[in-house]
């Protein structure tokens, strides 16, 4: 709208016109009342976008606000001198008191009703949840989006352990093993009925091998290739150690063992910048 | 809402006290001087200067026109609420804690706390209407509680006088001859001290807020437990909504404690409860330090809380506070 290209500034003399100069083509604004019933009509006109006349007619209702009542003594009381450290000095007092600048809200604790919904609803949270930080996951400690692998603030921890300490929302959900309880209904509900399985193997099992890659391709490529097929929970694609480049091949692995099934039978054989890529489970390691 | 913040203490609130119309405010610190304050803009009116210790609590007449204090230098202080002149000092041999009026303006009760081997007191004075007749001579002495009386009321028309303190236990007093008429039940009680009390409008209930984190509303003839709040910090100030079924409750953790831990873990807030259900409606944070002090001005449409950070501030409850469906 031309309205935008307005400065602020002149908005005064303009009187906040559309900017099309044509204001003073339309009718005077008319108000009507109020009546006895509180009620006025306020009638303008202005321009629509096609630049013709269009009429607004407003109805509102003038409620006059009941005072609050104040008795005599109290009015009486507000004309009292200062006194005390008061009536030294106004600016002193003046700074005294200060409105807050932050916005205080009462704040509401969480409805009765939400408590119960929220472990049926991790499950489709997880996976939702899991688009948006997918590539980011600790495999150490099982953290969502927090770190990668590498920069595990608890790594140490866990080496030593072998067990990582408890992380808490949906990380602790998707692994019934690193948390000191799991409720029962997450238990049933979560993804994993083999709980009690460490992350690394969980992690293999629905695992699946890209070969095949272009340079070119990196992981938030293959995350927006294989997204498509469900819950992503990790990609990775190798680099070479020395020139930093892709060595041809990375690893997807899904929360859902189906989906997985299902993007090797799609994807095995596609065609994908250029090259065929070979899509397979992985095999897991040796070491692991 | 925007609360107005209210800076006029050094040192840590103690208490808060609107008079009767509810356009003035009340407040006692340990600092050495009560204020008042207008409790719609939160504009300082006076202070009343002549204590020379910790001001524990405060009461103000019914015409607002009197005020008494009590405070850690041993005395309790009257003082013409218009001019902050002192009229009259009560003198005791240990801190004065509580001090309450009661219906009609002439007599008061104050309690005392134990110190130099002092057992802690109860005492009713009465408070004359014309100065020339005021004496310093204690109508009756309750004793014999141990461990320091924090609060001490009325009782419903004067009757009785509700004592509650560190041994987490709630008494009823006859206010003629000082005779123990109840005691509140050990098992359904508090089970650490008893920091605070706040009657409701009619006098017929009472709230007490405890150490051991939660509030209980006691009927104030039978002292039966009715109902009780449980939250996840000591409670130092409780007060009763007089239009709402709601109840505030104010804490955190210790002071000394403060600064150990971050402000959220504080539990710095203060929390409402719905009177009769006993479910949470909400919190009001921000102090930066435990809630000392709190008080529903008296139309219910604004409450103030004092902290352990010197302020005192004022809420004005936003529209949306008297639709709260539960």
């Amino acid at each position: 709208m031309a309205a935008a290209k307005i400065r602020w500034s002149e908005l005064d003399e303009d009187d906040g016109g559309d900017g099309d100069g044509l204001d003073f083509l339309l009718p005077p604004p008319v108000v009507v009342g109020p009546d006895e019933n509180g009620l006025k009509k306020t009638t303008h006109y202005r321009f629509d976008d096609d630049g013709s006349k269009v009429k607004v007619a407003t109805t509102t209702r003038v409620v006059k606000l009941a005072r609050t009542r104040l008795s005599k003594s109290a009015v009486e009381r507000r004309s009292w001198a200062k006194f005390g450290d008061a009536a030294a000095g106004d600016d002193a007092s003046a700074r005294l008191t200060v409105v807050s600048t932050e916005d205080i809200f009462l704040e509401r604790p969480r409805a009765p009703g939400s408590k119960a919904d929220e472990p049926s609803a991790s499950s489709d949270e997880l996976a939702t949840a899991n688009r948006g930080t997918a590539l980011m996951v600790c495999r150490s400690c099982g953290k969502k989006g927090d770190h990668w692998t590498a920069k595990c603030p608890y790594k140490e921890l866990v080496d030593t352990l072998d067990r990582p300490p408890t992380s808490d929302g949906p990380a602790a959900l998707n692994d019934p093993a690193k948390v000191s309880y799991v409720h029962p209904r997450r238990r049933t509900d979560a993804v994993y009925h083999d709980g009690g399985h460490d992350m690394r193997r969980r992690n293999d099992e629905n695992s699946v091998r890209v070969t095949n890659l272009s340079e070119d391709t990196r992981e938030p490529d293959l995350l927006e290739l294989f997204r498509s097929f469900g819950p992503v929970s990790r990609v990775y694609v190798a680099l070479d150690q020395r020139t930093g480049s892709s060595r041809g091949f990375g690893f997807v692995n899904f929360v859902q063992r189906e989906d997985a099934e299902n993007a090797i039978s799609k994807l095995n054989g596609y065609g994908y910048d250029n090259l065929i890529l070979h899509v397979e489970w992985a095999t897991p390691r040796p070491s692991n | 809402m925007r609360p107005i913040l209210m800076k006029g203490h050094e040192r840590p609130l103690t208490f808060l006290k609107y008079n009767r119309d509810g356009d003035l405010l009340f407040s006692c610190a340990k600092d050495h001087t009560p204020t008042v304050w207008y409790a719609d803009n939160g504009d300082r009116l006076g202070t009343y200067r002549g204590h020379n210790g910790a001001v524990w609590s405060c009461d103000v007449s019914r015409h607002s026109t009197r005020l008494i204090t009590g405070s850690a230098d041993q005395t309790a202080k009257l003082w013409d609420v218009k001019t902050g002149k002192e009229l009259f000092t009560f003198r005791f041999d240990a801190p004065a804690r509580s001090v309450d009026l009661a219906i009609g303006d002439h007599l008061a009760v104050i309690t005392t706390d134990s110190f130099m081997g002092n057992m802690p007191t109860a005492q009713v004075k009465r408070i004359a209407e014309d100065l020339q007749d005021q004496t310093e001579e204690s109508a009756l002495v309750i004793s014999g509680i141990t461990g320091r009386i924090n609060r001490a009321v009325w009782g419903p028309g004067n009757r009785t006088i509700i004592t509650a303190g560190e041994d987490a236990t709630i008494r009823i007093w006859d206010s003629e001859t000082g005779k123990l008429l109840k005691e509140s039940d050990k098992e359904v009680g508090h089970q650490k001290a008893i920091s605070s009390l706040s009657k409701s409008l009619d006098w017929s209930h009472f709230l007490t807020g405890s150490l051991d984190k939660s509030a209980k509303l006691w009927d104030a003839r039978t002292l039966t437990l009715i109902k009780t709040y449980v939250t996840e910090r000591p409670v130092n100030a409780v007060d009763i909504s007089p239009t709402l079924d709601h109840v505030v409750i104010g804490g955190g953790q210790d002071a000394m404690n403060v600064t150990m831990t971050d402000r959220r873990a504080g539990k710095f807030e203060a929390k409402f409860f719905h009177k009769i259900l006993e479910e949470e409606i909400g919190g009001v944070k921000g102090h930066f330090g435990p809630i000392n002090a709190l008080a529903f001005n008296p139309d219910g449409r604004s409450f103030s809380s004092g902290g352990e950070d010197g302020y005192v501030r004022l809420h004005h409850f936003d529209p949306e506070y008297f639709n709260i469906k539960m």
